[in-house]
């Protein structure tokens, strides 16, 4: 629907198009008209899953859902709040989510430090290697992770389950190894342009490795971390094949995956579900709200170097 | 494979002569033990964990297709050579599908909410109002989970109180089309769905390129005539050629990997009729009731080839420019 629709529209300006250089402002109705016009059929979906939130399951049971409210509350939302158990499974998110994007960051800051200002023989083998795995389908690494998933003791303050499978931990570390390639490569990209003689200068003054780690190029990559974080908090809350796989009771999921859940037991009521999917989403529209601009400057770092 | 072309690149870049930095003469200071303990494990943690988690379970499923196995028992796993290779090209019914949908997945994409995503940062780039609002609006969906998006299309799909079906039968008509259950339409609804979210991620990624695009290029252009379109496809689309690869990689590698929004909008249960795709023929062999753990390692090792071209042409193109 949204393709076929939009189409005409993209042909329509492309004849609008000459008089585009004579910056006149009247001009740009038409373009107004047509931008606006695709950026509220782009936000259909989004409102119409609202709309359904917001309405109690009896009235568009009787009068069915392209119909005229006669209430509209925020019923769905607390129902889906306490009935599904929605705090826990937001505990689990920031659980995972919080160590995972902060191990990421400390991680592939290291490898980017290391690629980016040594020189090395094997930096550019290095580099590819972690690039390279964060494009590796997930379906790929499955199979054999879920049975070294098992393989793998924890002791119990760590795990329950005494297993890297079925624990959190789990989840963090897939998460770390596997989005650590994406954060490297932005990482030592953005290194790059530090210029070396700041490094060089506390080298002759005997300052250890370490502290050049530490004290000179992580805070001056402060920026690039803003906008991986943002990123990278984002993507970890958002997925859900790898607790789907390797965590097997549910209770333990984060809150995308609980979802699931949640459409198993009220699978009648899609107001209910629409409420809950709806709030799985608040946490990233908010930071996706507050941090815009990281969020988009971190999606086009790693790109604008290319 | 990727890295053959990449080798060939490395060792030419010591005699460049005309190496802009040609400073750097003496290294300050040699490493010393201390520098080399801490490198070594700031490079050391990382670099096993990627090992262990990413790059040992690659190589095993690559191992693990060339065996059967239920999953079970590792004293159960016996070695059959290409069997499970043999058996998927010329004797798995839900392949071939699975390979023209990918194939369809990939076209859809790369011609529709690609350039209609280009299209957009092209008008957006403009210094024009509410340029903001456009874009949040547009790139909205790809904030969202794809479990999330995949219950939202489903309010809209729904045969029976979806928002679709109630649009056509509010306009008249008497048709009550499953959308999701019917093998030929579901495979559209889904790429609808998925198009939304790509078309927002790149208007962004090429709204960032045009950035950086000098603008004397574009006023060059238009005072020797040239139309917008000419601008556009002679000028401005020609020099985004680093933009245009990293928008080309996402959109091979996003159509390779497209698995969560078919599971969710297909209810969670593997492949359907209509909606198979490598990635979900993988899950269905690996997590079905009867596991061929071979089987789905021997697809999962076709989908690594197919995305290692993609990987591969990435990387290259990537660090040719490095090594310069």
């Amino acid at each position: 629907m949204t393709t076929t629709m939009t189409r005409p529209g993209a042909g329509t300006t492309a004849r609008h198009e000459p008089p585009r250089t004579g910056k006149g402002p009247r001009r740009q109705t038409g373009r107004h008209v047509m931008l606006a016009g695709i950026a509220l059929l782009w936000l259909v979906p989004l409102l119409w899953a609202v709309y359904t939130s917001l309405r109690p399951y009896s009235d568009t049971a009787k009068h069915g859902y392209l119909s005229w409210p006669r209430s509209l509350s925020l019923g769905n939302f607390t129902d889906a709040w306490q009935q599904s158990g929605m705090p826990h499974f937001f505990w689990n998110s920031v659980l995972i989510t919080v160590p995972a994007v902060l191990g990421t960051l400390l991680f592939s800051a290291a490898v980017a430090f290391f690629v980016s200002r040594f020189d090395f023989r094997w930096n550019i083998v290095l580099l590819m290697l972690f690039t390279a795995g964060n494009l590796l389908p997930a379906q790929v690494l499955i199979t054999p992770l879920y049975r070294l998933y098992l393989l793998v003791p924890l002791p119990q303050w760590m795990s329950d389950s005494l297993l890297l499978y079925n624990s959190v931990w789990g989840i963090i570390a897939i998460h770390i190894a596997y989005q650590s390639g994406f954060c490297t490569f932005v990482l030592s990209n953005y290194m790059k342009t530090i210029p070396k003689e700041i490094s060089e200068a506390a080298l002759v003054d005997g300052a250890p490795v370490w502290r050049q780690f530490f004290q000179i190029v992580l805070p001056l990559c402060r920026p690039a971390f803003a906008a991986l974080a943002t990123l990278e908090s984002i993507w970890i809350y958002n997925d859900f094949f790898w607790p789907l796989a390797l965590i097997e009771t549910g209770d333990k999921r984060p809150v995308t995956s609980a979802l699931a859940n949640l459409q198993g037991q009220y699978f009648t009521n899609p107001n209910l579900i629409a409420a809950g999917a709806l709030m799985t989403a608040i946490p990233t529209l908010l930071v996706y709200f507050a941090l815009q601009r990281q969020f988009i400057s971190g999606l086009t770092i790693g790109s604008g170097k290319g | 494979m990727s890295s053959t072309p990449v080798a060939p690149a490395a060792p030419v870049t010591p005699d460049v002569p005309p190496r802009p930095r040609t400073r750097r003469p003496t290294r300050p200071r040699r490493l010393g033990p201390g520098d080399r303990l801490f490198l070594t494990v700031a490079i050391g943690i990382p670099l096993a964990a990627l090992l262990f988690f990413v790059w040992l379970p690659a190589l095993a499923s690559l191992g693990l297709s060339f065996t059967t196995w239920d999953g079970i028992d590792l004293a159960d796993i016996h070695w059959i050579g290409l069997d499970n290779y043999q058996q998927i090209f010329t004797n798995y019914p839900p392949f071939w599908p699975a390979v023209r949908h990918n194939v369809i997945w990939l076209l859809f994409t790369a011609l529709l909410p690609t350039p209609f995503g280009i299209f957009l940062a092209y008008q957006l780039d403009r210094k024009i109002r509410f340029t903001r609002i456009y874009q949040t609006a547009i790139f909205l969906p790809m904030v969202l989970s794809l479990a999330v998006v995949g219950f939202i299309w489903e309010i809209i799909y729904n045969p029976d109180t979806g928002l679709l079906n109630g649009l056509l039968s509010a306009a008249g008509s008497s048709h009550h089309i499953d959308w999701l259950g019917n093998a030929d339409l579901n495979l559209w609804a889904v790429l609808v769905a998925s198009g939304w979210r790509h078309t927002g991620y790149i208007m962004i990624l090429y709204l960032a390129g045009l950035k950086g695009f000098d603008p004397a290029l574009k006023e060059a252009a238009a005072l020797d005539g040239a139309n917008g379109r000419q601008t556009f496809l002679r000028v401005v689309f020609p020099a985004m050629k680093p933009v245009n690869i990293i928008i080309l990689v996402v959109t091979v590698m996003e159509s390779l990997r497209a698995f969560d929004i078919v599971y969710v909008l297909g209810g969670g249960v593997g492949s359907k009729p209509g909606m198979e795709l490598l990635s979900l023929l993988i899950t269905d062999n690996i997590i079905g009731e009867s596991s061929h753990i071979g089987y789905g390692s021997a697809l999962a090792v076709v989908l690594l080839l197919v995305s290692l071209a993609a990987i591969g042409t990435f990387l290259v193109q990537t660090f040719r420019k490095e090594d310069q």
